[in-house]
């Protein structure tokens, strides 16, 4: 394992953990992807406003990004069309039934110490594990 | 400026996911593959997020209330039930076919393949199923 692999992950994932915290520390929200965007589908509303402002942010940064570091983008999406409509259906169904996705409850969940987050990541990991594991078999 | 906050959130949340890699859907399914070709990467992506978030939830938490909201808005659930199993299960299986989750899917969209509007649509779609289905659904 080059320190490549290493430092990458860990910066962008302080970065994630920073962006969680100031969210928390102006907004006082968890960050959630799943929440923030299933409540601007559901009810666009003026109390929303801080979400309608943030889903942008999430489309420009990784543009940003890639201005400077297109290689972060050159890779080929390994599932096809089809395929990636059935996972965009069960993750679009699963974290509203399960109340979050990686970031409301891996990010924000588990160091809050809430037992909810942690059997929902570890069913998600748990599951995701099988799943990659049957398709590959 | 409340606005300007919540968008620099986004940017930096973007910059976190892309700068890590988890954009890329072949690292995502590497980290769930641990019993093949095992990609460790997400373990420091998960470790740095929330092992940042340990310490400083606790100071922000501290607080009497957030800087522009007059107090903190966290979940108040307790009760591990079948909808938290069953609805994270649906989406590991997801996660597991896409290699992409919710906040990814929404930082690739700027590269305009139809794999991930593909996926984003559904994703949508599904929410909305979900909304309809939940008055059918038991407690």
């Amino acid at each position: 394992m080059n320190y490549v692999d290493v430092i990458y992950p860990l910066i962008g994932g302080l970065l994630i953990g920073l962006a969680a915290t100031l969210l928390l520390l102006f907004k006082g929200r968890i960050f959630g992807v799943t929440g923030i965007v299933s409540q601007l589908l559901e009810k666009p509303t003026r109390e929303n406003d801080w979400r309608v402002a943030l889903v942008p942010g999430i489309l420009t940064g990784s543009f940003g990004v890639f201005l400077f570091r297109p290689d972060f983008f050159q890779y080929q999406i390994p599932s096809s069309l089809f395929e990636m409509v059935i996972a965009g259906g069960l993750v679009g169904f699963g974290t509203r039934l399960g109340s979050g996705c990686t970031s409301g409850h891996g990010v924000c969940g588990l160091p809050r110490l809430s037992l909810r987050s942690l059997v929902a990541t570890l069913s998600f990991m748990i599951v995701g594990i099988i799943t990659v594991y049957l398709r590959g078999a | 400026m409340k606005l300007l906050i919540s968008y620099l959130v986004g940017v930096i949340f973007s910059i976190g996911l892309t700068v890590s890699g988890m954009v890329d859907p072949n690292r995502v399914i590497g980290f769930l593959d641990i019993f093949r070709d095992w990609d460790p990467a997400l373990v420091f992506v998960m470790g740095g997020a929330a092992g940042l978030n340990l310490i400083l939830f606790r100071f922000v938490l501290k607080r009497k209330n957030p800087i522009f909201a007059p107090s903190f808005s966290l979940p108040t659930s307790t009760t591990v039930d079948w909808r938290l199993i069953v609805g994270s299960a649906l989406f590991g299986i997801g996660w597991g076919i896409g290699g992409i989750c919710p906040g990814p899917g929404i930082a690739n969209l700027f590269t305009l393949k139809a794999e991930v509007f593909a996926f984003i649509i559904a994703m949508l779609g599904g929410m909305l199923v979900f909304k309809w289905v939940n008055q059918f659904l038991p407690k």
